[in-house]
C-alpha cells in the first residue's frame, strides 16, 4: 500500500507519460499529436518537481530556525525545460498551420495519400 | 584575454550573430555577417584544438561559478575536434550558400534563414563544448528547433511534413534524454559530467541508473538516427534546402554521435555497458542498419534521398566503434565522424550544384549532366570513392580502423559486414555516376546542352572538401592523432 500511496506522484508521472506518448503515436491528427507531446512533456516536469522534494523539508527560502530545505534546483531546471516545451509547441503549431495551407488537411492519412498520388 | 575565454566565445559569437542577421535587411548583409562569424569561429576552434591537442584539458567556469555547482565547459581533444568539424563545415557551407539560397528560397526569408543557421551553429557548438549534462539538453534543443525551422524552408510542401515529423521524433528523443538526466540527478545530485563519472560507479547496481541509461541511449539514438529510429532522416534531408541538407548531414548527426561517445565512455563506463544488453544491441542494430539501409539506398530514385539513406548506413559504422567498446573502436568512431563529415559535405554540395543548375535532384532529371559540369562530376566521383572507402581517400582510413577494431575483438561477422557494406556503397555510388555520365540520351543531351558548370563560389567550398578527402587519406596526423589523444581522455582506463 505504501508502495502505491507513498509514491503517488511518481505513479501519476508514469500514467501521464504513457497517455501522452500513446497519443503522439496513435493519433493521425497533427494537432492532437502536439497535444500528446505536451502531455508527455508535462509528465517530465512533474517528475523533476517531485525529485526536488525533500521529506520534511521546508520551502527553500532561508529562514532562522529551519535547517532542512527542499532542493530548488530541479524546479529551476524544469523552468528551462518548460520554456523549451513552449517553443517546441509554438513551432509545431506554426508548421501545422503551414501544412493546412499547403495540403488543405491536417490528417496524416490524407497528407500521405496526397503525396503518394503525385 | 581572448585565450581565457576562447571556449565561451565559440558559442557566444554565433549566438550574437543570430539576432543581428535577423534584423538586417534581406539581401547580402545577413549572409556577410554569418560568413564572417563562421570564419572567426573556425579560427577560434582551430586555436582551441591546438591548445588541447597535447592532452591538456581546458576547464572554463561560466560566470565564475566553480563546478560542480556552476556550468563548466570542459574541453579536451574530443570536444575540440568536434567543434572544429562543426565550425569548419559551417564556414564552408556559408560561402556556398549565397547563390544556392538566392535560387531556392524567397528573398524575404533570407535574413531569417541565416539567423536560424547561426542558432543551429550555436546549439551544435554548445553541445560540443559543454561539460554539463543539462546545459547539453538546452543546446540540443536550440540546435534542433532551429533545424526544424530550416528544414521547413524547403521549396516543396513535403518539406513541411518532413520538418513536422522530425519535430515530433526529435522532441520525443530530447524528452527521453531529460528523463534520463533527471533520474541521474535524483541518484547522484550532480549534473556535471566529470562529477557524474566519479559518483556513478558505486551506484552501478542500482536499477534507477539502468533506467536512466536506457532513456539517455534511446533518446540520443533517435537524435542520431540509429536504425530503426532513422525514419525522420531521409525525408528531412531530401526536402530541406540544399544548404541546410549539407550542414545538417555533415554536422548534426555527428554531434549526436559525439554525445553518445561521451555518455558511453566518460559518464558511464564501458564496464557498466558490458553488464547491460546495450553493447550487443548496438552491434546488432548497426549491422542491420549498414546492410539494410545500403540496400535501400541502391533503390532510391532521388540522389539526395539516396545519400540520406547512405548517411543512416554510415551512422551504423560510427556506432559500431562504440558497440565494440575498445580503444581502437572509439578511435575509429571519432575518425569516421570527422571523415564522414568531409565526404557527405562534399557529396551534398555537388548534388546541390546539380540542383542549382537543373532544379531537381531526381535521378531521372540528371542524365548526361556529368559532361556539362565536369568539375562537379569529378567531385562526386572522388567523394563517392571516399564514401566507399577506396585507399587514398579519407574513407579508407576510418574503415581501416573499424576493421582493425573488429579484428582485435575477433568479431569476424563485423569485419564481413563492413566489407559487404563497402561493396553496397560501390553499387549506390555507381548508380549516381552512371546516370550522370553514361546514361545520356539524345533528347536530354539536347536539352542540357546550355547547362554550364556551377558558379565558382559553389565550386571552391566543394573542392576544398573534396581535396580534404584526399589529403586526410594520406596525412592522418590531425584525424587519427587527435582521435587517439581524445580517446585517452575519453576512456580513462585506457592509460
Amino acid at each position: 500500500m505504501d508502495m502505491i500511496l507513498g509514491h503517488y506522484n511518481y505513479w501519476m508521472v508514469i500514467i501521464i507519460m504513457m497517455a501522452g506518448f500513446y497519443t503522439v503515436i496513435s493519433r493521425g491528427n497533427l494537432v492532437k499529436k502536439i497535444v500528446g507531446l505536451n502531455i508527455f512533456q508535462v509528465s517530465v516536469f512533474l517528475l523533476y518537481i517531485s525529485i526536488g522534494n525533500v521529506k520534511g523539508g521546508a520551502t527553500p527560502i532561508i529562514e532562522t530556525g529551519v535547517d532542512l530545505y527542499s532542493n530548488p534546483l530541479p524546479h529551476v531546471l524544469i523552468l528551462t525545460a518548460i520554456v523549451v516545451g513552449v517553443a517546441t509547441t509554438a513551432l509545431g503549431l506554426a508548421l501545422v498551420v503551414r501544412i493546412k495551407e499547403a495540403y488543405g488537411t491536417i490528417e496524416e492519412d490524407d497528407i500521405h495519400n496526397q503525396d503518394q498520388s503525385l | 584575454m581572448i585565450e581565457n575565454h576562447l571556449s565561451l566565445l565559440l558559442v557566444v559569437l554565433p549566438l550574437l550573430a543570430a539576432p543581428i542577421a535577423a534584423v538586417l535587411p534581406n539581401g547580402r548583409l545577413p549572409w556577410a555577417v554569418s560568413t564572417l562569424v563562421s570564419w572567426s569561429v573556425v579560427y577560434l576552434a582551430a586555436w582551441q584544438l591546438m591548445n588541447v591537442s597535447t592532452g591538456q584539458v581546458i576547464s572554463y567556469e561560466l560566470g565564475g561559478w566553480a563546478p560542480p555547482w556552476g556550468i563548466e565547459y570542459r574541453i579536451d581533444a574530443a570536444n575540440a575536434l568536434v567543434a572544429l568539424i562543426v565550425s569548419g563545415i559551417a564556414a564552408l557551407t556559408l560561402p556556398y550558400a549565397l547563390k544556392s539560397v538566392i535560387k531556392e528560397i524567397p528573398q524575404q526569408q533570407h535574413a531569417l534563414l541565416y539567423a536560424a543557421f547561426m542558432l543551429c551553429l550555436t546549439g551544435l557548438l554548445g553541445i560540443a563544448q559543454t561539460g554539463d549534462i543539462f546545459n547539453l539538453f538546452v543546446f540540443l534543443e536550440i540546435s534542433s528547433l532551429s533545424s526544424y525551422a530550416l528544414i521547413s524552408l524547403g521549396k516543396k510542401r513535403q518539406a513541411l511534413t518532413a520538418a513536422y515529423q522530425y519535430l515530433i521524433m526529435g522532441t520525443i528523443g530530447a524528452t527521453f534524454f531529460i528523463i534520463g538526466v533527471g533520474l541521474l540527478y535524483a541518484m547522484t545530485g550532480t549534473l556535471n559530467m566529470a562529477d557524474l563519472a566519479q559518483r556513478l560507479p558505486e551506484l552501478y547496481e542500482h536499477r534507477t541508473i539502468h533506467t536512466a541509461f536506457a532513456f539517455i541511449m534511446v533518446g540520443f539514438a533517435l537524435k542520431l538516427a540509429l536504425f530503426p529510429l532513422h525514419v525522420w532522416l531521409p525525408n528531412a534531408y531530401t526536402y530541406a534546402p540544399t544548404v541546410v541538407t549539407i550542414f545538417l548531414a555533415a554536422t548534426a548527426t555527428k554531434v549526436a554521435v559525439y554525445v553518445m561517445l561521451r555518455m558511453v565512455f566518460t559518464v558511464f563506463s564501458f564496464t557498466f555497458i558490458e553488464n547491460t544488453p546495450a553493447d550487443e544491441l548496438f552491434l546488432l542494430l548497426c549491422v542491420m542498419g549498414i546492410l539494410g539501409m545500403s540496400f535501400y539506398a541502391i533503390y532510391q530514385k532521388d540522389s539526395k534521398r539516396l545519400l540520406a539513406y547512405s548517411s543512416v548506413a554510415q551512422i551504423g559504422y560510427m556506432m559500431l566503434g562504440i558497440g565494440l567498446g575498445s580503444v581502437l573502436g572509439a578511435t575509429a568512431t571519432l575518425v569516421h565522424l570527422f571523415n564522414h563529415a568531409l565526404m557527405k559535405g562534399a557529396l551534398f554540395m555537388a548534388i546541390g550544384a546539380l540542383v542549382y543548375r537543373v532544379g531537381s535532384s531526381r535521378l531521372e532529371h540528371l542524365p548526361g549532366l556529368g559532361k556539362q559540369m565536369p568539375w562537379t562530376f569529378a567531385a562526386i566521383v572522388i567523394g563517392g570513392l571516399s564514401l566507399i572507402g577506396v585507399p587514398g581517400t579519407a574513407g579508407f582510413i576510418s574503415k581501416w580502423y573499424l576493421v582493425l577494431a573488429a579484428i582485435e575483438k575477433q568479431n569476424w561477422l563485423i569485419v564481413g559486414v563492413i566489407l559487404i557494406g563497402s561493396l553496397l556503397a560501390v553499387a549506390y555510388v555507381w548508380k549516381i555516376i552512371e546516370v550522370l555520365y553514361f546514361k545520356a540520351t539524345d533528347e536530354l543531351e539536347h536539352k542540357y546542352v546550355t547547362v554550364k558548370e556551377a558558379p565558382l563560389l559553389m565550386l571552391i567550398p566543394m573542392w576544398v572538401l573534396v581535396l580534404a578527402n584526399v589529403y586526410f587519406g594520406f596525412n592522418t596526423e590531425l584525424t587519427v592523432g587527435t582521435a587517439e589523444q581524445a580517446v585517452k581522455l575519453l576512456i580513462p582506463s585506457a592509460n
